[in-house]
């Protein structure tokens, strides 16, 4: 059995124990008084992703109404963009008849300003190959739901279940042709992100 | 595979050498990305404090690697992962290639997994009749091309958009000629969109493991190891069992590193954690050995095995960035991978310790402080030990010794050689001198110090 002998032969090698270090200082090296939005804003911004500030779900329709053509696969998991097809009736189905989305709209409760990155779990998506399988994402965040850095982030995730979740921080991206940066490989060309005040 | 055992890396860089404007290039795209790296690294004040956490986070790992292990199996199965244990690289094959025969599956999507190049898994499914398509843009290049990918982060770095376009006209019916990066991204966009759609099985790396929760994380730019796996009914993720790490909040640590580290970016665009299946759907994942205990036994190269494979070594070593990835004849190449493949075979690998110019600028941007270029000058003295370095360095080396344990060996050679330099210049300034090759050689001081000295003695005392 190849399980015995790798263990027994990772325990006959192993150092002896050391210890973890602390976490806590870089917990708290942050400011988390300072403007997290604006500075979430600069950083997304600058890896592709559009933010918007928005004073409600009024000004995100316009928005979307605007930027997309009428009668395109929308599919929203908020309540209150109720003109598109709602993901909770429809996260049962089988992920490939996603193929045709156009947009995929989502809500998260927590973003991160140092690195433009919002974490978004199974439940938010409805299904998982959604906001990849989409040609475009939005994501709809609250303006006081920014921590400043990774550290803050798995604090509020640290015992969170879910059986998946992601960071996302920008459109689908690649720089593999002579390091030539083209937005849009695999998944959404485009991140709009609706900070709601 | 298209690596060469037979040519060590002195004579694959010799080829790579060959073109120098494209050497020139590849050294300064390497840099400007090394750049980035400095630019990102310097906008976090805590920068240091990071890398000295996310060390010592990674020792403990080591020093308690087989408890992980167990917490890290227990933890995945209560989540419905069904875990595999393999031995070596053969093994891990033999498992991913059973989990699809069980299927009935023959054609399976991949993205980016550099212990699946170790293993050599595309190759061995190959011959078991099973399809494979890499779904990282780089190493799709690099796939129709038929190479390995030559940087762990940028797999085809070596290679220009005009060849890229050239492979993709060939294979991807893309216009001849094409070689706008946009315009060949959405060519491989559209067909791997449908691979996506059409493949039952997807196969990923993992970047990192935590034992607390038994979940997986993946990073990618690209989106390609989350539509692979969503999209599939099976997922298998192969991960070598370094990977671990204790708690889900160490993860802020890593992901805080690893792309400042690796492109300069403040982190991927996906970081994606796998932690239950979805409805109707398997998760797989091979737990991986292949030499890594034995690693974790030498004390002295240990602390490799720390390494979350952001590439900053390779970009600013002075010989990657001169002699590229495929000169390093493994699938980790530059300064981590020649401390990593003695480890698997000292032979094949012996050339690789030498490769470097022990400068010490890969340990000073390694994000977990591996202290790399200590030990490539450590195995530099097991491989000599152990009489696996070149025959010509060995003899050099044994001249070497005795002239240096003989006052009148060395004086006599001291003075041979400055006569040859002087005299004979074409002695020492041809092909066959190896230090010749892409140098001036100096010229030769009129006396020696030694020579000098007795001479400035001698009209003191006067």
């Amino acid at each position: 059995m190849s399980r015995e002998k790798i263990l027994a032969a990772v325990k006959f090698n192993q150092p002896t124990a050391m210890p973890l270090p602390d976490m806590e200082v870089l917990n708290t090296l942050t400011d988390v008084r300072t403007d997290l939005a604006s500075k979430y804003k600069t950083i997304a911004t600058a890896g592709g992703s559009f933010v918007y500030e928005v004073s409600g779900f009024d000004e995100i329709k316009t928005i979307i109404n605007n930027e997309f053509k009428a009668g395109v696969k929308v599919i929203s998991a908020l309540n209150e963009l109720s003109d598109y097809i709602y993901a909770e009736t429809v996260k049962h189905e089988d992920g490939h008849n996603f193929a045709d989305v156009e947009l995929t709209v989502l809500r998260t409760k927590l973003g991160v300003a140092e690195n433009g990155a919002l974490w978004l779990t199974e439940k938010d998506m409805g299904s998982r190959v959604l906001p990849f399988i989409a040609q475009h994402l939005a994501v709809v965040i609250g303006k006081d739901d920014f921590v400043p850095t990774m550290a803050q982030a798995y604090q509020v995730i640290a015992d969170a279940d879910y059986g998946y979740g992601s960071f996302i921080s920008g459109p689908s991206k690649t720089a593999d042709i002579e390091q030539s940066l083209v937005i849009g490989a695999h998944g959404p060309r485009s991140l709009s992100v609706f900070i709601l005040s | 595979m298209s690596t060469a055992p037979t040519k060590d890396h002195p004579h694959l860089a010799a080829d790579f050498n060959r073109d120098e404007p494209r050497v020139n290039w590849h050294d300064e795209t390497l840099w400007w990305v090394r750049a980035k790296r400095d630019i990102a690294a310097h906008k976090l004040p805590e920068w240091e404090l990071l890398r000295e956490t996310a060390s010592q986070i990674k020792f403990n790992v080591l020093s308690n690697l087989s408890t992980y292990l167990e917490q890290f199996e227990a933890n995945a199965i209560k989540n419905g992962i069904i875990v595999h244990w393999a031995a070596d690289a053969t093994e891990h094959n033999q498992i991913v290639h059973s989990l699809l025969e069980q299927k009935g599956i023959t054609k399976m999507v991949k993205s980016k997994s550099m212990l699946t190049e170790e293993c050599h898994l595309n190759e061995y499914l190959k011959e078991q009749g099973i399809d494979v398509i890499d779904s990282d843009l780089g190493e799709r290049i690099v796939q129709l091309a038929n190479e390995p990918p030559s940087h762990i982060v940028l797999p085809c770095i070596h290679k220009k958009k005009e060849e890229i376009g050239d492979i993709f006209h060939e294979h991807l019916g893309s216009a001849k000629g094409e070689s706008d990066p946009k315009i060949l991204t959405e060519t491989a966009r559209q067909h791997l969109r449908e691979v996506f759609l059409t493949r039952r099985a997807a196969l990923t790396g993992v970047n990192f493991a935590v034992a607390e929760t038994g979940e997986f994380v993946i990073c990618t730019n690209e989106g390609n190891a989350d539509m692979g796996a969503h999209l599939a009914e099976i997922h298998i993720a192969s991960m070598g069992i370094e990977k671990l790490i204790p708690e889900r909040k160490h993860l802020g640590v890593f992901l805080r590193l690893l792309t400042r580290s690796a492109t300069g970016q403040p982190i991927t665009t996906y970081s994606s954690h796998f932690s239950k299946p979805q409805n109707g759907t398997e998760i797989h994942i091979v737990i991986v050995d292949n030499g890594r205990s034995i690693q974790l036994g030498r004390e002295e190269f240990r602390n490799s095995l720390k390494c979350i494979r952001c590439g900053a070594c390779m970009n600013t070593c002075p010989v990657y960035r001169k002699s590229g990835g495929h000169s390093y004849h493994t699938a980790v190449a530059g300064p981590i991978g020649s401390i990593l493949a003695p480890n698997l075979d000292m032979k094949k690998y012996a050339d690789l310790p030498f490769a470097s110019t022990l400068c010490g600028s890969c340990s000073n941007v390694c994000p977990v402080k591996i202290d790399i270029h200590d030990q490539l000058y450590k195995w530099r003295q097991v491989i000599v030990k152990e009489g696996y370095s070149p025959k010509a360095k060995t003899m050099a080396m044994k001249a070497m010794a005795l002239t240096l344990a003989s006052p009148t060996l060395y004086r006599m050679g001291g003075k041979t050689g400055r006569l040859v330099f002087k005299y004979a210049p074409f002695a020492v300034n041809n092909k066959l001198n190896p230090w010749y090759n892409q140098r001036e050689m100096p010229k030769a001081p009129d006396e020696s110090f030694g020579e000098w000295y007795a001479k400035r003695k001698g009209a003191k005392n006067s």
